[in-house]
């Protein structure tokens, strides 16, 4: 056995790299905070790539299977003798890949933050936030038991609120930071109903014995509990809520466009790469409960997948802020995902879709942060989010333009980039399962490729913009990134997951399916060619179909109104009928009673208060009184 | 045995006693005449011990002991008293008790 002893420092380094630059940070290290944090980080990169190579190369298989080994376990909360909630380490393939991927996306954006966060109020503040998210996704991802899960889970959600409302004095940053954190909240509860559910059944918190193909959870089988559906789908769906929460599937998704107001190295670690695929984590993680007992919900996985990823590209085709239309790509894109997990089966070739969705969580946290971090240096160029305002950017921002093409290329999944690789498994899988699903993600990648290739036009080409003053190529500390994480859109592709990361461990054989591949590179390229017509110069073209289609694109463009219904329905149904009779019995009945209890005591005090009138004799003559008084009675009447 | 003053004499007398000390405690306002009340009902106290003690138990010696005890603390009490009342007089310069009467709501 490799020892893996040393990974407890993955997790801690960052946890103190927190609690230093929050404590002695402001006061002792206003400027240096920023280099501190990103040694820390890159510390823990190199132990994560470290722990990579270790486990994916050096560590023994057992019937060609990766094991899943507990580097580190210990008690954290006893409850019982049996109840107890332990802290620990997990090492299986997704939780190594994680590793890599986190790792990697937060060292990059800690170094792009030293140049695009410089001269911030709140610097240190900043990294140190930073470094308690990184701590909070590490370990939710090395979680030995849905517990631990659940608490990172929370802690995720924690950073995310502070850095989403990070520009604290601006009052939309602070509503969107208080949207997202309550309608996450929300879905977790969902989570905890579920991690109870499935607790209680299965008497165990533990992955690798929940996950167990021969396991508890097994045991439990499809026993019918309530409407027609078994304890293990009624578990797996509520756990399920809570990763649509996270994740921004439909119809939680309505907090991740607004969280875009927070600085962007954030949406790029926190709302592209790293928490928002937290949702399709926690699926490949319970995902042998899933597919073996719990076959309906791994299908309201598919669908809700499905349905979230089309939804999202439409409204991206009529965005015009710049952040916004990446979010809904993001929310596309973790739909694919979550499809790919939905139409998968368990072990061997069956697993593609597992695999396919690991291998695009990776592959899309690399180009879609590269995305974010480029769409950060032409904010910072621009001074402004709105692609209307952009234009021609290409001659003043060479290096950004051309890593943005790449990454723009590689979502629209043009080989020989990762994102043909990744996207080409997951609609081979979904062709294998499911051909109304493998039909919408079709219409999806067309879809893909037409907003980001609009984007891509409307900012670097299409109209000569004025400026106030000439856009310049952002500092070395911000191109560095974009470059580093272009070269691994590029080269992520060529990793084999099909060897490394597969549902049950064990390797399998993929092949090109061309019969899926060919149509799925001309969708892509049909995509990139009409933004090319409507986009590549101003063209009348775009308002015109705007006009035709004028009630279809105003639905687009407004979202397709979900905000307005959560509004409808908070506001005018919940606040209406429920929180405003409850505040009233709250206010009258509730309060009424002490209030009324202190008012009585009082005017009775008011009353009596006379007796005490600060003669002595008085008193005293009360005092004989009573004394006579008593003598009668005990003379007299006391027989 | 003892054929002198019957008991009922000294009874009256000393409920005489003791409700004149009370009368006087109650209603006059000056704080030495109030000490001298409370003197009356010790004293009248007093008288009750002697007598009860000289009736009942002739060849005891309890009831004499508790009033010497009596007159004692009724020393030390005056003394006291005497004490606490020219404070009031130096703080309020008076010593009528309706107008000490700063302890109230």
């Amino acid at each position: 056995m490799i020892n893996f002893s040393y990974t407890i420092w993955i997790l801690l380094i960052p946890f103190l790299m927190f609690i230093f630059l929050g404590l002695a940070g402001h006061k002792y290290f206003p400027k240096l905070s920023g280099v501190i944090g990103t040694t820390g980080l890159a510390i823990v990169t190199v132990l994560s790539y470290l722990t990579a190579y270790r486990y994916f190369f050096l560590s023994e298989k057992i019937e060609d299977a990766y094991q899943k080994i507990t580097a580190f376990d210990s008690v954290w909360l006893q409850l019982t003798d049996k109840l107890h909630i332990n802290i620990g380490i997990l090492l299986d393939p997704i939780s190594v890949m994680m590793l890599v991927v986190i790792s990697t996306v937060s060292f990059m954006v800690h170094i792009y933050s030293l140049g695009y966060m410089k001269g911030e109020k709140g610097f240190e503040r900043f990294f140190s936030f930073l470094s308690l998210f990184s701590f909070s996704m590490l370990g939710l991802v090395l979680a030995t038991n849905i517990f631990q899960m659940y608490i990172f889970w929370e802690l995720v959600g924690v950073s995310s609120y502070l850095l989403i409302g990070f520009y604290y004095q601006k009052p939309s940053a602070v509503r969107a930071s208080k949207k997202a954190f309550i309608v996450t909240r929300f879905a977790d509860f969902g989570f905890l109903i579920g991690i109870l559910i499935l607790s209680f059944n299965t008497k165990t918190f533990d992955f690798v014995t929940l996950t167990d193909p021969a396991g508890a959870a097994m045991a439990q089988g499809s026993r019918v509990a309530f409407l027609g559906l078994s304890v293990m789908t009624w578990s797996m769906i509520f756990v399920y809520l809570g990763g649509v929460g996270k994740s921004a599937m439909f119809p939680f998704h309505i907090w991740l466009p607004d969280a875009m107001e927070g600085p962007t190295p954030v949406s790029a670690l926190i709302h592209a790469a790293t928490m928002v695929v937290a949702g399709v984590y926690l699926v490949a993680r319970m995902f042998p409960i899933y597919s073996l007992t719990a076959p309906i919900a791994l299908n309201v996985v598919a669908y809700v997948g499905a349905f979230s990823s089309l939804f999202a590209a439409i409204i991206a085709c009529t965005q015009t802020d710049i952040k916004r239309v990446l979010a809904y790509s993001t929310m596309s894109q973790i739909g694919y995902m979550m499809l790919a997990l939905g139409v998968s089966g368990y072990g061997g070739h069956e697993g593609l879709g597992y695999m396919a969705s690991m291998f695009h969580l990776f592959t899309h946290a690399m180009f879609k942060a590269l995305l974010f971090l480029g769409a950060g240096a032409i904010i910072h160029a621009v001074h402004s989010n709105y692609m209307t305002e952009m234009g021609g950017l290409r001659k003043f921002l060479p290096i950004t333009h051309a890593t943005f093409l790449i990454a723009c290329l590689t979502i629209a999944g043009i080989p020989p980039l990762s994102g043909f690789f990744s996207k080409d498994e997951i609609l081979a899988a979904a062709f294998h399962h499911n051909k109304l699903l493998f039909a919408v993600e079709y219409a999806v990648a067309g879809l893909t490729a037409f907003y980001m290739f609009r984007l891509y036009f409307s900012i670097f080409w299409g109209k000569e913009t004025h400026y106030h003053h000439t856009p310049h190529e952002a500092p070395a500390t911000m191109t560095i990134p974009l470059i580093i994480l272009a070269i691994g859109s590029v080269v992520t592709g060529f990793i084999p997951f099909n060897e490394l990361v597969t549902s049950d461990g064990k390797a399998f054989e993929t092949e090109l399916e061309l019969i899926v591949a060919i149509p799925s590179v001309l969708v892509g390229l049909l995509g990139i060619a009409i933004a090319y017509i409507m986009y590549r110069k101003e063209t009348a073209i775009p308002d015109k179909l705007a006009a035709t289609f004028r009630y279809s694109y105003k639905w687009a463009y407004n979202k397709f109104y979900i905000d307005e219904v959560y509004l409808f329905v908070t506001k005018k149904i919940i606040f209406r009928y429920i929180s405003e009779p409850v505040a009233w019995f709250d206010r009258h009945i509730v309060d009424g009673t002490m209030n009324a209890i202190a008012n009585v005591t009082q005017i009775v005090s008011f009353r009596i208060r006379a007796f005490q009138s600060g003669q002595i004799q008085k008193y005293a003559f009360v005092f004989v009184s009573g004394a006579i008084m008593l003598a009668i009675l005990f003379i007299y009447l006391w027989k | 045995m003892n054929t002198g003053i019957p008991l009922q004499y000294f009874l009256i007398l000393a409920t005489v006693m003791f409700f004149a000390g009370v009368y006087g405690f109650l209603t006059r306002r000056n704080l030495i005449t109030i000490l001298m009340s409370v003197e009356l009902i010790l004293n009248s106290v007093n008288i009750n011990f002697l007598a009860f003690n000289r009736y009942l138990y002739p060849h005891k010696l309890e009831g004499m002991f508790f009033s010497l005890f009596v007159i004692a603390v009724a020393a030390s009490e005056a003394a006291v008293a005497i004490a606490i009342i020219i404070n009031i007089y130096r703080r309020f310069t008076t010593i009528n008790v309706e107008d000490v009467n700063e302890m109230k709501f």
